[in-house]
C-alpha cells in the first residue's frame, strides 16, 4: 500500500468533480459534482493522517462531511426554488446577473 | 466677626442679583430686599466694631488673603484688610446705605424704574464695601471703577431727559479722566515696591525709603490725579453739581458715604506713599493741601450763587472733601477721617432733608421755597441741625472735626492752609444760613399746598439727625476715643500724626468766625443792608459773574477739548481715508487675487482633476471588466480554478 495509490484516486475523483461542476447543466449534477471534489479531500485528509498515525486528519474529513451535509441542504433548496420559478435548471439560462 | 468681615460686602452684592432677577415679583418690588440685606451688614458691621474697640491695645489689623489667580509667579489676590479706617467706614456706609435705602421707599414710590433703582443701589453699596476691606490696590480699583458705573447708572436714573444722561456721562468721563493717573500710578507702585499689590506692603515700602524718592512722588502724583477726579477737587470738580441729576436719595449716598469719599478714603489708606511722597513733614506747602485749599475757597464761593438747593449742597461736599484732603496734605490723619466720619452724618442728613423739601413743593429752586418752617416741621429741625453741624458751631459735630483740622495746619506747620480753613469756615456758616434763610423764612413763594413727607422719610432724618449732633464728641478733649480706635498702623509717621491737645483760643476762633458768617449772611438777607451791592460796584459785579459761570471752567474745558478735537478728528479722517483705508483695500485686493489664483490652479486642476481622475478611472476600469461579469456561474467556476492552478503552479515553480 503506497500512498501516492490514494492521492491518485482522489486526484482523478478532484478532476471528474471539476469536470462535472464546469461542464453539467443541470444544476443537481453541479451540486454532486462539488461532492465528489468534497470526498476526494476527503480521502486525501484521511490517506496522510493514516500515513502519520495521526487522528487530525479523520476529524477534519469528519468536520467536512457534516458541512457538506448543511451545504446540500442550502445548495438543493435554491435549485427547488429556482426549479419553482422558472421550470427549468439549466445553469445557462440563468444569466441574470450579466454585467 | 473681624475675621469674616469680606461677608459685609457680599450681602449687598447678592441682594444686587436676587433684586435685579426676582425683584419685580415681590410685593415690595425689591425694596424690602435691599433693606434686609443692608440691615444685615448693617448689623455685621456694627459687630465688627464693637469686636475692634474691645480688642486690647495695641489693636492688630486682621489681614486675610486668597490667591485669586497667579502668573509669572506674581500673586493676583483677593483679601481683606480690617483696622479702625476700615471698621468705621463699614459702619458709615451700611448706616447711610440703609437709612438712604429706607428713604427711597418714600421718595421712589411710584417711580417707573423703582425695582432697578434698588438694585443699583445695593450694587453701589457693595462696591464702596469692597473698596473699603479690599487689601490690595488691585481689588480696590476694581471697587472703585464698579463705584464710579453705579454712580453713572443712578446719576443718569432718569436718562430720558437729555440733562440727565450727559450729567451722567459728564460725571463718568471727568472722574475717568482721573483714573487715568490712578491705574498707572497702580502700575507703576506695582513695580517700585517690588512687584506687590498690598497696601501695608506698599505704605511700609514707601516710608522705610524702600522705594526711590523721585518714583515716589510720580507714583503719588498719579494717585492723587485719581483721588481729584473721584472726590471732585479742583480742577476735576465740575462733575458733582451737576450730579445732582440724580434723585436725591442718590446725591445723599454719593455724598456721604460712597464715591466721592472714595478718593479721601484712598489717601488715608495709602498715607505712606503720599506722606513720603509729598514730604508732608517738611511743612510749608504742598500739592494735596494747595489742592485742598483751593478746593475749599473756590467751591464755597459757588455755594453763595447757586438757586437750587441741591446745588448749594453739592458745592458746600466738594468744599468739605476740600477740607479733608487738606487735613491729610497737613499731616493731620486722624482729623481728615474724622471729618469724613462726621460730615457723613450731616451731609447725609441736608440732602435727604432737601428731598424732603423738593418732594414737598415739586422745585430744586429756593427760589421756589420759603416759609416752610411751619409747613415742614421735621424736615425744619433736622436740617437745622445739619446746617449748624455743617456750619461747625460748638458743640455740634462739624465743630470737633473742623477744629482738629485747624489744629493740624497750626501746629504742623501750614499757616497758609490754617488762613484757608478759617476763611471756608466763615464761608461755610454764611452760605448755609443764606440757604436756611431763603427755604423756612419769610412767605412761601411756590405753587400748591406744601407738607410734612411720610414717615418712610421723616424717619431717617430724624434717626440722622442723631449722630449728626453727637458725632462730634466721640473725639472731644476728654474722651478721645476715636483717636484710639482709628489709627494709620504702619510703622514711620506715627510721631507726626500724634494727636495735638485741644486750643481753646483756635476753637474760640473758628466758632467766632463761624458766627461772624452767619451774622454777615442774616445782614445781608434778613436785614437787607448791604442789598444791591454787587449790582452797584463793578469789580464786585465781574466777580459775581465770574462765579455765577462757575469760573468758566466748564467753558474752559469744553474750549480745549474742541481746540484738541477737531485738528485731531480731521487728520484722523485723513489717516483714514488714505492710509488705512488704503492698507484695507490692498490687503482686499491681494487676497481676491490670491484666491483667484488658488481657484484656478489648485481648485480646478489639481484637486477638480484628482476628484474626476479618480472617477473617470473607476468608469473605465468598470466597462472594461463588466465583460467579465457574464452572470453564468460555472464560467466563474472555471475563473477560479483557473486562477487557483494558474498560482498553484507558480507555487510549485517558486518552491
Amino acid at each position: 500500500m503506497y500512498l501516492n495509490q490514494f492521492l491518485l484516486l482522489a486526484a482523478i475523483l478532484f478532476c471528474l468533480g471539476v469536470y462535472g461542476v464546469l461542464a453539467r447543466k443541470n444544476a443537481v449534477l453541479v451540486l454532486m459534482s462539488i461532492e465528489l471534489m468534497l470526498n476526494a479531500v476527503n480521502i486525501n485528509l484521511i490517506a496522510f493522517g493514516a500515513f502519520r498515525d495521526n487522528v487530525i486528519g479523520q476529524v477534519f474529513s469528519l468536520f467536512v462531511i457534516a458541512i457538506a451535509a448543511a451545504e446540500v441542504g442550502v445548495g438543493l433548496a435554491i435549485v427547488l426554488l429556482i426549479f419553482r420559478n422558472r421550470a427549468d435548471i439549466d445553469l445557462d439560462e440563468l444569466a441574470q446577473m450579466k454585467g | 466677626m473681624l475675621d469674616n468681615a469680606w461677608l459685609i460686602p457680599l450681602i449687598p452684592a447678592v441682594s444686587f442679583f436676587v433684586i435685579l432677577f426676582f425683584g419685580k415679583r415681590l410685593p415690595k418690588k425689591g425694596a424690602e430686599v435691599g433693606i434686609a440685606a443692608l440691615t444685615a451688614s448693617f448689623v455685621l458691621s456694627l459687630l465688627t466694631a464693637i469686636e475692634w474697640t474691645g480688642e486690647h491695645v495695641p489693636r492688630h489689623a486682621v489681614h486675610r488673603h486668597t490667591t485669586w489667580f497667579e502668573i509669572g509667579g506674581i500673586d493676583f489676590g483677593a483679601g481683606i484688610h480690617v483696622d479702625g479706617l476700615t471698621v468705621m467706614m463699614l459702619v458709615v456706609v451700611t448706616f447711610i446705605s440703609l437709612m438712604v435705602h429706607v428713604y427711597s421707599t418714600g421718595y421712589m414710590d411710584g417711580d417707573r424704574r423703582y425695582t432697578y433703582f434698588f438694585a443699583a443701589l445695593s450694587l453701589f453699596t457693595a462696591a464702596m464695601l469692597l473698596l473699603v476691606v479690599s487689601d490690595n490696590t488691585l481689588q480696590l480699583m476694581i471697587g472703585w471703577e464698579l463705584v464710579g458705573l453705579c454712580s453713572f447708572m443712578l446719576i443718569g436714573h432718569w436718562w430720558e431727559e437729555g440733562v440727565n444722561s450727559g450729567a451722567a456721562i459728564k460725571a463718568f468721563i471727568t472722574t475717568r479722566t482721573g483714573d487715568i493717573g490712578l491705574m498707572t500710578g497702580i502700575i507703576l507702585l506695582f513695580f517700585a515696591a517690588g512687584r506687590t499689590f498690598d497696601i501695608e506692603a506698599l505704605n511700609r515700602e514707601a516710608l522705610t525709603g524702600g522705594i526711590g524718592h523721585g518714583t515716589l512722588l510720580i507714583g503719588a502724583s498719579l494717585l492723587f490725579l485719581g483721588v481729584m477726579g473721584k472726590s471732585a477737587q479742583f480742577p476735576l470738580h465740575v462733575w458733582l453739581p451737576d450730579a445732582m441729576a440724580g434723585p436725591t436719595p442718590v446725591s445723599a449716598l454719593i455724598h456721604a458715604a460712597t464715591m466721592v469719599v472714595a478718593g479721601v478714603y484712598l489717601v488715608a489708606r495709602l498715607y505712606g506713599v503720599f506722606f513720603a511722597g509729598f514730604s508732608i513733614e517738611v511743612g510749608g506747602t504742598n500739592l494735596v493741601a494747595i489742592i485742598g485749599a483751593i478746593t475749599v475757597l473756590i467751591a464755597a464761593l459757588l455755594a453763595f450763587v447757586q438757586d437750587d438747593v441741591k446745588k448749594v449742597l453739592a458745592y458746600s461736599t466738594v468744599s468739605q472733601l476740600g477740607y479733608m484732603i487738606m487735613a491729610l496734605g497737613v499731616g493731620a490723619w486722624t482729623a481728615a477721617v474724622f471729618h469724613l466720619f462726621t460730615h457723613a452724618f450731616f451731609k447725609a442728613l441736608l440732602f435727604l432733608g432737601s428731598g424732603s423739601l423738593i418732594h414737598a413743593v415739586h422745585s430744586n429752586n429756593m427760589s421756589d421755597m420759603g416759609g416752610l418752617r411751619k409747613f415742614m416741621p421735621t424736615t425744619f429741625w433736622t436740617f437745622m441741625v445739619g446746617s449748624v453741624a455743617l456750619a461747625g458751631i460748638f458743640p455740634l459735630a462739624g465743630f470737633w472735626s473742623k477744629d482738629e483740622i485747624l489744629l493740624g495746619a497750626a501746629e504742623d506747620g501750614y499757616p497758609i492752609m490754617l488762613v484757608v480753613g478759617l476763611i471756608g469756615a466763615f464761608m461755610t456758616a454764611a452760605y448755609m444760613t443764606r440757604a436756611c434763610y431763603l427755604i423756612f423764612a419769610g412767605e412761601y413763594r411756590g405753587h400748591g399746598h406744601p407738607h410734612e413727607s411720610p414717615p418712610s422719610m421723616a424717619w431717617p432724618l430724624r434717626i440722622l439727625a442723631v449722630p449728626a449732633a453727637l458725632a462730634g464728641l466721640l473725639n472731644a478733649p476728654g474722651i478721645l476715643l476715636f483717636n484710639g480706635w482709628v489709627e494709620f498702623e504702619v510703622e514711620g509717621v506715627e510721631h507726626f500724626l500724634e494727636h495735638h491737645d485741644f486750643n481753646p483760643m483756635l476753637a474760640a476762633g473758628s466758632v467766632g468766625v463761624a458766627l461772624l458768617g452767619v451774622a454777615a449772611a442774616a445782614a445781608y438777607y434778613y436785614r437787607g443792608a448791604l442789598n444791591g451791592l454787587a449790582d452797584r460796584v463793578p469789580p464786585l459785579r465781574t466777580a459775581h459773574r465770574v462765579i455765577v459761570n462757575k469760573y468758566y471752567l466748564d467753558h474752559l474745558f469744553l474750549g480745549i477739548i474742541r481746540a484738541i478735537q477737531y485738528p485731531v478728528a480731521r487728520a484722523a479722517y485723513w489717516v483714514n481715508q488714505h492710509v488705512l483705508d488704503g492698507v484695507v483695500n490692498g490687503v482686499g485686493k491681494a487676497a481676491q487675487r490670491t484666491a483667484q489664483v488658488a481657484y484656478d490652479v489648485i481648485d480646478q486642476r489639481v484637486i477638480d482633476g484628482a476628484v474626476n481622475g479618480a472617477g473617470l478611472s473607476a468608469e473605465e476600469g468598470g466597462s472594461i471588466l463588466r465583460h467579465l461579469q457574464t452572470g453564468r456561474v460555472q464560467q466563474y467556476a472555471a475563473l477560479l480554478f483557473g486562477a487557483v492552478a494558474v498560482l498553484a503552479m507558480g507555487l510549485v515553480v517558486l518552491t
